[in-house]
């Protein structure tokens, strides 16, 4: 607890992690309300604007939260990691800033417009600023992932005279194959977040019996997106993103499934508790030869284990990378389960009265927001002991001049901030919930 | 090159500290110049659709520091530790209470909202400007590049001063009262009745205020830092800057005794443009001035990345600012005219 370290990494897990709780609901609620837009524009149908309405409410609470979550992330890089910073400002500075030139104006020029315009603007002006924000939110996130990814599989650099990284071709750095994969998987399952909450809001006023057109509508948007999202996060890009671990990070890849012994035709594990100091997995349930075709595409590829690398190159935390990653492929099986029965409901037309499947759906929307944590999880721990994979550890790159106490503080303050926030939060939403569809009476 | 960068990380934080001031400004004067609910809606209707635009020219100018600068960010940063993280609280204060605020109809939902607005609003020029004080000052820099300083120690100068001492303290209130006095030509532009009327009076006094301030300034800058003003004669740009910063302080009371309130605002923005612009070109090329040994001061020669980064920032640079200042023209085209405050549900 005396060491920084601790707690400039318990700081930025924890203000990264709450602060994503609300970008990934309105990255995939920005898509959502321009397919309703677009879906009142072409039919000239009120209730798909009413239902972009209610939206919009929902996603005005949950972007004012993830702007000013987002705020301090952005601060951390210099604050507490300085040393990473001065080492890499060079590179991943490009993506931090082109986050702000190209994405951050675009959002919050046509927020207020999106919120707040719908009167004063024309229909298409107003679906234009949902597409404003649909486009400036999923470029943020290109932005971020790219710089991520340069973490995770740094490529386009050269060493300075004085060590530190410098760009050697930009566009190597921006198209990192890691990015590419990771980006799709990531803005995948922010559709499946949003698209589960729409279902969760659409089965609960079904339950409930309230707003029946609201109700049958946002139920069958989320259970049709819910469903094409929810495979599309495992296969193929999730798929993919196994793939790049498998290739770049193998010694990621063996801590993920607690693997320690290499061979060929490599067991999947479903379910086991990995025991770290025997070297072993304890009460498995294993899937024959399956590691071997997801990781390299053939039953028979050989599949390292962690016993082939030095033991310093291994994730630290080698359980919670364990748990992560089972827990998101566990819940994203879970989910496609989930969405899939109900589209079957659905298209047997039956969905509206199945109460179980919508208590089901109802209660299901915590899922995906837990699955992504989990693999962001996965992806952060699994880098580990590395800050930027095979080029700096962690324990290099904190800020030299900053002490326990000042983080501890201001992790603290972090703490203390985001419970009020939290409770902000639920009251406003549940407010809006409790509101329901507004029709609009008046025609801009 | 880094000359260049030196220039594009000095204007993007200018543009910043004009444009998110008058939102600032309007933060400090809200509960004097806007007593009813109604008359502070309108304060909220001029900025709410632009604060959030505002602020993302700190988040631009800190990742093209970033880029081109990381040592510096990573020294100013890390050594400022305290004090950073008190701005990027206020700054979440001031986001959450403009955009909840309208939720709820309801007198102490407002009045709460209201208070944390003012609150950070004051809080956050002060900060700023004590940064700046920084700056100008010099900070303990080692040769490790990097330093640590209390938020406080005595509040004298010296080989260790605080982040926060006579002088930055000094710098702050400066800048609360220049912020302050943008802001009450913004509001006095933007608005009509009651709040015009107090903010037009306002402003007139507040801008007295800004010239006493600023002369004594800039006579405590030259105590604390003989050498700072000598670098001005030779440097073509700071003749520039002090030509619009001059203009701009001469266009305010010219627009505030003519009643023409754009151009007084258009005025007071200038000046804090030119301000900043003369205090680069007095620093330049130093970014972080060492307090221990000038052999340690961080550059815009030391401190930048290679020619490559610099080149590739240009051209994504050249790129995207245009497309911001597109946006910020057709923002406030959108929302051009006088502020009505909005109906309940439909504005801030």
């Amino acid at each position: 607890m005396g060491d920084p370290l601790f707690w400039h990494r318990l700081q930025f897990g924890f203000t990264a992690t709450y602060h994503y709780l609300f970008p990934q609901l309105t990255m995939g609620l920005a898509l959502v309300i321009v397919v309703l837009k677009a879906m009142g524009l072409r039919t000239g149908e009120a209730r798909y604007n009413d239902a972009a309405r209610f939206w919009i409410k929902i996603f005005g609470i949950n972007f004012a939260v993830g702007v000013v979550t987002g705020i301090p992330l952005e601060f951390q890089f210099g604050t507490n990691w300085a040393a990473f910073s001065r080492f890499s400002g060079g590179i991943i500075g490009q993506t931090l800033g082109m986050e702000g030139m190209f994405a951050f104006f675009l959002e919050s020029s046509f927020l207020g417009m999106l919120i707040w315009g719908e009167k004063k603007l024309s229909p298409k002006g107003h679906f234009g600023a949902a597409l404003a924000l649909w486009i400036g939110s999923w470029l943020s996130g290109y932005f971020i992932i790219a710089t991520n990814a340069f973490m995770q599989h740094p490529v386009g650099y050269t060493h300075a005279a004085d060590g530190s990284l410098q760009l050697a071709s930009f566009w190597a750095f921006v198209l990192n194959p890691w990015a590419l994969g990771q980006y799709a998987h990531n803005m995948i399952a922010s559709v499946v977040t949003a698209s589960f909450v729409v279902a969760a809001i659409g089965a609960y006023w079904t339950l409930k019996g309230i707003h029946p057109e609201q109700a049958r509508l946002n139920l069958r948007a989320g259970t049709i997106m819910g469903l094409i999202f929810s495979v599309l996060v495992a296969f193929p890009t999730g798929d993919i993103s196994g793939k790049l671990v498998a290739k770049y990070q193998p010694i990621t890849l063996a801590a993920m499934e607690g693997r320690f012994e290499s061979g060929p035709r490599a067991n999947l594990t479903l379910v086991g508790q990995p025991n770290v100091a025997q070297r072993r997995i304890e009460n498995p349930i294993q899937l024959p030869a399956v590691l071997s075709f997801i990781a390299y595409g053939s039953f028979s590829s050989n599949v390292k284990g962690l016993l082939e690398f030095p033991e310093d190159q291994w994730p630290q935390n080698i359980e919670l990378l364990y748990y992560s990653f089972h827990i998101m492929a566990g819940l994203g099986t879970i989910m496609i389960a989930i969405m899939g029965l109900a589209a079957l409901l659905l298209w047997k037309s039956r969905l509206d009265t199945a109460r179980p499947m919508l208590w089901v759906l109802m209660l299901a929307f915590p899922f995906p927001y837990i699955a992504t944590a989990a693999g962001w999880a996965v992806a952060e721990f699994g880098r580990q002991p590395w800050l930027i994979y095979g080029l700096l550890r962690t324990i290099q790159g904190g800020s030299p001049t900053v002490n326990a106490g000042h983080t501890a503080f201001t992790t603290l303050g972090f703490a203390g901030i985001f419970v009020v926030l939290s409770v902000l939060w639920l009251f406003l939403i549940g407010r809006e919930i409790a509101h329901g569809p507004v029709a609009h009476t008046q025609k801009a | 090159m880094e000359m260049l960068w030196f220039w594009l990380v000095s204007v993007m934080v200018a543009i910043y500290v004009v444009m998110d001031g008058f939102d600032f400004g309007a933060g400090i004067l809200h509960l004097v110049v806007a007593k009813t609910n109604e008359e502070r809606r309108e304060v909220l209707g001029a900025i709410g659709p632009l604060w959030d635009g505002n602020e993302v020219w700190l988040l631009a100018g800190g990742g093209s520091m970033f880029l081109a600068f990381p040592k510096v960010l990573a020294s100013g940063f890390s050594g400022f530790y305290l004090a950073i993280w008190l701005v990027v609280w206020c700054l979440m204060a001031r986001g959450i209470s403009i955009e909840f605020r309208s939720h709820l109809e309801d007198g102490l939902w407002r009045h709460f909202w209201d208070g944390a607005f003012a609150f950070s609003s004051v809080l956050l020029p002060i900060l700023f400007g004590a940064a700046l004080g920084n700056v100008l000052r010099g900070v303990p820099v080692d040769g490790s590049g990097y330093f640590e300083m209390a938020l406080w120690t005595n509040f004298r100068q010296g080989p260790q001063p605080g982040i926060l001492d006579w002088y930055t303290v000094l710098i702050g209130v400066f800048a609360l009262v220049t912020v302050a006095g943008h802001g009450a030509l913004f509001l006095a532009w933007k608005t009509e009745g009651a709040v015009h009327d107090r903010a037009k009076g306002l402003a007139m006094k507040l801008w007295g205020a800004v010239l006493v301030l600023w002369i004594v300034a800039s006579y405590a800058t030259s105590a604390v830092n003989p050498g700072i003003f000598h670098r001005l004669p030779q440097a073509p740009l700071g003749w520039v800057a002090s030509l619009i910063f001059l203009a701009g302080l001469a266009l305010v009371f010219v627009g505030l005794k003519r009643e023409r309130f754009l151009l007084a605002f258009l005025g007071s923005g200038a000046f804090i443009l030119g301000l900043l612009a003369a205090s680069a070109a007095c620093v330049y090329p130093v970014m972080l001035k060492s307090t221990l040994d000038p052999q340690f001061d961080l550059t815009a020669l030391n401190a930048s990345v290679g020619s490559h980064g610099l080149r590739a920032g240009l051209v994504w640079w050249l790129i995207g600012f245009p497309i911001a200042i597109g946006y910020l023209t057709f923002l406030f085209r959108f929302h051009r005219g006088k502020v009505k405050a909005a109906a309940e549900g439909e504005g801030y």
